[in-house]
């Protein structure tokens, strides 16, 4: 390895083309990578913790993030004009297994979110989570930017079919996640700032009819979100806790393994969707700083590499991707700090928990073949 | 997509996507500033807010109750100890299928029906992983019946507790009372802080008056609990103060004595120490044992003892008011010397009754014939009701009440129990009070011999009897002699309180107890039959009516019903050279005083001053409390 591999180090410029190094070659970008092996042992660190030091479930978690990077080392390898051949293909299967999803699920009677394989539990959603920005990027690339009214209309409905199952499933984090990935997409094709006021003004008025649309629980979780001390010890109880361990942790925390709130399990479900609180109360402000700045690394790299990439489908992909990792990360520390009602979003990369993991680093390895199979034309 | 003309200008969407991705970039990082700023607001702003919230959380209180006080007799025999309990208890939480354990466990222990209902209801009440009881207080049989097949009731344990128990049962019921479960009126009374996870508290006797000694103090242990509410560790500890332990003055031995006396008929004794005050037996009869009443005596068995005609829970000694009858007259006597109304050789002449100036109505003598000529020692010797009569016309209502107020007739004498009566020492105040009538002369001639409306308790005739025996030192009884730290060893003896009797005239009290003295000694003594050749006593029979016998109509014994007979009393102190003990005796129903009360009063006095509690007759000397040797 020459000592010229590592002299990017996450600047935003583009190597030159004899300064690639084996890494480049292995289709890793340097950057990205450290980003995310840093944000993932941060997490493993916190998770050691918030898991009640339960090495079993370190072991696991280790597996899942070691089959994740296997994801992400092999989508690397894909170059981009493959993965946007397969696109549609793979929207079509998602589609597809989501309909097997809701069919088994009214025969057994009851919300499913996942197809049996045999040997594991997959979750169709998790693949639509990717299919979704593939196909609207791939259907927009080869139409003239911003798209028109026609074209427009033809990405929403794309978007929608696939949301609303999973909407019934109901999984409404992940229908928000899949949705996003597609408004962004939408948004970074151009469409004009009076079209996107416009759709959030239709939005506003649709809340209303999307309250008669929600399950009781949905419904029960907005109520509780807006004022979770109305019932402190049901629904609001979550929220209630998370607020005291995050603000009883101060500045500094109360240190690693020291959390009362974490340790004695007053705080719920502490080591999947409230990790962050772990984090707020043993580490403080200065733990959640240093979080949000690993994110925030994660997220301007990524927009970066969105933004050299060299055609429509790349950029679009590549950018609805970095967007909607950092939707996770707003909605997961909104609703864990009582910006926003609970709705279950991991901590993307952090929290425990398998199948967002893959999902999350295969994105990633999509980015790095984007970056690294660009055809470097010297200027 | 076929209309499509392909008309792409990539240079122009390459920079609009760059224009997009920016716009992108900025919100990004605004939001990310708001997440930052609501984290600041939680973590600093409000930062104390949630500390204490956290705190609340996590930290428990559990009151840690004192043990409670023992209580002595003077010599250091149990009448009051803390027994080791078991009880059977659950924790539901831990058991996987409760009912199915319940229906197992009553297999092998019975359960009745009420056990299961209060534990029901305390299941709801408490809080989750708080151990609840099933069955209180199980023998050792079933305790051992548990053990052995344990391991098939996960979540079931039997707890260690400590109960109160009265060794002596009935015996000291009167004197000790009992403890029962703190109630809410009780709350109403006490710091309620202190008596977190007490069990017990004083419900009557000295443990209702001294509560406040034989309790302590709670201590308080700070715990982290979990979010089941299970304790992870001990935090801090403050341990509790154990409540400190009683010795009374009372003799056990001389107690039984005093109960065993009065036989099978309904009385009281009291018998005190003239040099201390100190409260030597203490006996009412009926007794009842007070040890159901500190688990919660059943209302049956409660109803029973309440509408038991023989009244068992009336504390005879000191909520029983009689007449004083005759006993009275030494005072009286005394009363008459003292103001001067009378002089020691005056004699009267007794024609076995006596009229008011100007009245018909003839109070009569218990002696129709009359007692002839009468002097002071004679009349009290011969107990002439003439004479009496006579003085207290003479002293008057108004002199006479508060002389005997001196002697606390009619007063609390100020014993350290709670719910002593006052009895009834008449005057012109108290009849306008009670009556809105104004006082006849008449009623002052029969409160001359104790009847009327004048009505004492044993208790007060014992102390006064021993303010005598002194020469005017009335101290008021004493039940604790000592309050004892186990802990430390500290002993501090109970505070007295003497009331002192102006004395006018020292040979006016020598001659009232001479006189009291020939009532045993003189030939025609009422209580003769008392002397004996170890020890002098000095002494006053008494009748208390019940009946009032109508106008020239005879009194016969037999023809009226028991209940209607006349209460029999009797007073005395021994040795009459250096009294050590005062009595005061009352046989309901039990008709005159020198032959029912008098020879139970001698068997106590027997028990107190001779060896071998009398079965040895030979003067032993008795160390008073508080005197070294």
């Amino acid at each position: 390895m020459s000592p010229a591999s590592f002299s990017p180090s996450g600047l935003p410029a583009s190597e030159p083309a004899q300064h690639r190094g084996i890494l480049a070659r292995v289709h890793m970008d340097l950057p990205l990578l450290t980003g995310l092996l840093l944000l993932c042992a941060y997490g493993l660190v916190i998770l050691y913790s918030a898991s009640g030091e339960n090495l079993a479930q370190m072991e696991r978690q280790a597996m899942r993030l070691l089959i994740a990077f296997g994801a992400m080392f092999f989508l690397a390898q894909v170059h981009p004009h493959t993965l946007r051949r397969w696109s549609p293909w793979l929207y079509a299967i998602g589609v597809g297994l989501l309909l097997t999803v809701l069919v088994t699920g009214v025969i057994g009677k009851g919300a499913q979110r996942w197809l049996d394989l045999g040997f594991m539990r997959f979750q169709p959603a998790e693949l639509v989570k990717l299919a979704v920005p593939m196909m609207l990027a791939w259907y927009l690339s080869s139409k003239p930017l911003p798209p028109n009214w026609k074209h427009l209309l033809l990405s929403l409905l794309l978007l929608v079919v696939p949301v609303l199952m999973i909407a019934r499933q109901p999984d409404l984090g992940t229908a928000i996640l899949v949705g996003c990935s597609g408004l962004f997409v939408l948004f970074l094709a151009g469409i004009s700032w009076r079209l996107i006021i416009a759709l959030g003004m239709l939005a506003a008025a649709a809340a209303p009819a999307l309250w008669y649309l929600m399950h009781d629980y949905q419904r029960a979780r907005v109520l509780t979100f807006l004022n979770p001390e109305s019932d402190p010890l049901g629904a609001g109880y979550h929220i209630i806790q998370s607020k005291i361990a995050i603000g009883s942790g101060g500045v500094y925390g109360k240190g690693w393994l020291n959390g009362t709130q974490s340790q004695l399990e007053f705080l719920p479900e502490r080591h999947t969707d409230f990790i962050f609180a772990v984090l707020g109360e043993e580490f403080g402000l200065m733990g959640i700083l240093l979080l949000l700045a690993i994110f925030l690394f994660i997220i301007l790299r990524g927009l970066y590499i969105a933004s050299q990439a060299q055609d429509s489908y790349s950029r679009l992909l590549a950018g609805a991707l970095v967007l909607v990792f950092f939707v996770y990360l707003f909605v997961n520390a909104g609703m864990v700090s009582g910006l926003l009602p609970v709705v279950g979003v991991p901590l993307p990369l952090v929290s425990y928990g398998g199948t967002s993991l893959v999902t999350l680093l295969a994105g990633f390895g999509m980015l790095m073949s984007i970056h690294t199979h660009r055809k470097l034309v010297p200027k | 997509m076929s209309g499509d003309l392909n008309f792409k200008d990539y240079r122009r969407e390459g920079r609009l996507f760059t224009y997009r991705a920016i716009t992108a970039g900025v919100l990004v990082v605004m939001l990310l500033g708001g997440i930052v700023g609501r984290m600041v607001y939680l973590q600093v702003v409000d930062h104390e807010h949630f500390t204490t919230l956290a705190q609340d959380n996590r930290v428990k209180l559990i009151p840690l109750p004192p043990t409670r006080g023992l209580i002595y007799d003077r010599k250091n025999r149990l009448l009051a100890l803390n027994r080791p309990a078991f009880n059977l208890e659950i924790i539901p939480e831990m058991v996987p299928e409760l009912e199915k354990s319940l229906l197992e466990l009553e297999a092998l222990i019975e359960i009745r029906a009420q056990d299961k209902e209060r534990f029901y209801k305390l299941k709801r009440q408490k809080r989750r992983f708080e151990s609840i009881p099933i069955k209180l207080d199980i023998s050792q049989e079933e305790a051992a019946l548990f053990a052995v097949n344990r391991h098939k009731f996960p979540g079931i344990s039997i707890k260690a507790r400590l109960t109160r128990t009265y060794p002596q049962k009935g015996l000291m019921a009167h004197v000790v009372g009992y403890v029962g479960r703190v109630s809410l009126k009780d709350l109403r009374s006490i710091d309620a802080s202190n008596y977190a996870g007490t069990t017990y508290i004083g419900k009557t006797g000295v443990e209702k008056s001294y509560e406040d000694v034989l309790h302590g103090k709670v201590g308080l242990q700070q715990v982290e609990v979990n979010v089941l509410g299970k304790t992870v560790r001990v935090l801090e500890e403050t341990p509790p103060q154990p409540g400190r332990s009683l010795r009374l003055n009372i003799d056990m031995d001389l107690q039984r004595v005093a109960l065993d006396a009065l036989g099978d008929v309904n009385g009281a004794v009291v018998a005190i120490d003239p040099r201390t005050g100190g409260v030597l037996a203490m006996a009412s009869k009926p007794g009842f044992d007070a040890n159901p009443f500190v688990e919660g005596i059943s209302s049956k068995a409660y109803k029973a003892l309440q509408e038991d005609p023989d009244k068992p829970l009336f504390n005879r000694t000191l909520q029983g008011a009689y007449p004083p009858g005759s006993t009275i007259k030494p005072f009286m006597a005394l009363a008459g010397l003292e103001m001067e109304y009378l002089e020691l050789k005056e004699k009267i002449y007794c024609l076995g009754f006596f009229q008011l100036p100007g009245h018909d109505h003839k109070y009569r003598d218990w002696k129709k014939t009359g007692h002839g000529p009468m002097d002071v020692d004679a009349a009290i010797t011969q107990s002439c009701d003439v004479f009496f009569y006579q003085l207290a016309h003479e002293i008057g209502i108004d002199k006479l009440e508060q002389y005997l107020k001196k002697f606390r007739f009619g007063e609390k004498t100020g014993i350290d129990l709670i719910g002593e009566r006052t009895g009834i020492r008449p005057s012109r105040e108290w009849k306008r009070e009670r009556y809105k009538q104004v006082w006849f002369p008449g009623e002052t001639v029969i409160v001359g011999i104790g009847q009327g409306a004048f009505e004492t308790t044993p208790l007060q005739l014992a102390a006064a009897t021993a303010a005598i025996a002194n020469g005017g030192h009335y101290l008021e009884p004493r039940l604790v002699e000592e309050i004892v730290d186990e802990s430390t060893g500290e002993v501090r003896p109970s505070d007295t309180r003497e009331h002192t009797i102006p004395v006018n005239n020292h040979n006016n009290w020598d001659e009232i107890r001479k006189s009291m003295v020939h009532v045993i000694e003189g030939p025609r003594g009422t209580a003769r039959h008392l002397q004996n050749e170890h020890y002098r006593i000095a002494g006053k029979t008494g009748t208390a009516q019940v009946f009032t016998v109508k106008q020239d109509e005879e009194y016969d014994e037999s023809k009226i019903s028991k209940k209607m007979r006349d209460h029999a009393l009797f007073i005395a102190y021994a040795p009459v050279e250096d009294p050590q003990i005062a009595v005061a005796v009352i046989v309901e129903n039990g008709g005159h005083g020198g032959a029912t009360a008098a020879p139970v009063a001698k068997l106590v006095m027997d028990a107190w001053l001779l060896e071998d509690g009398g079965k040895t007759p030979q003067i032993k000397h008795v160390v008073a409390a508080g005197e070294t040797d």
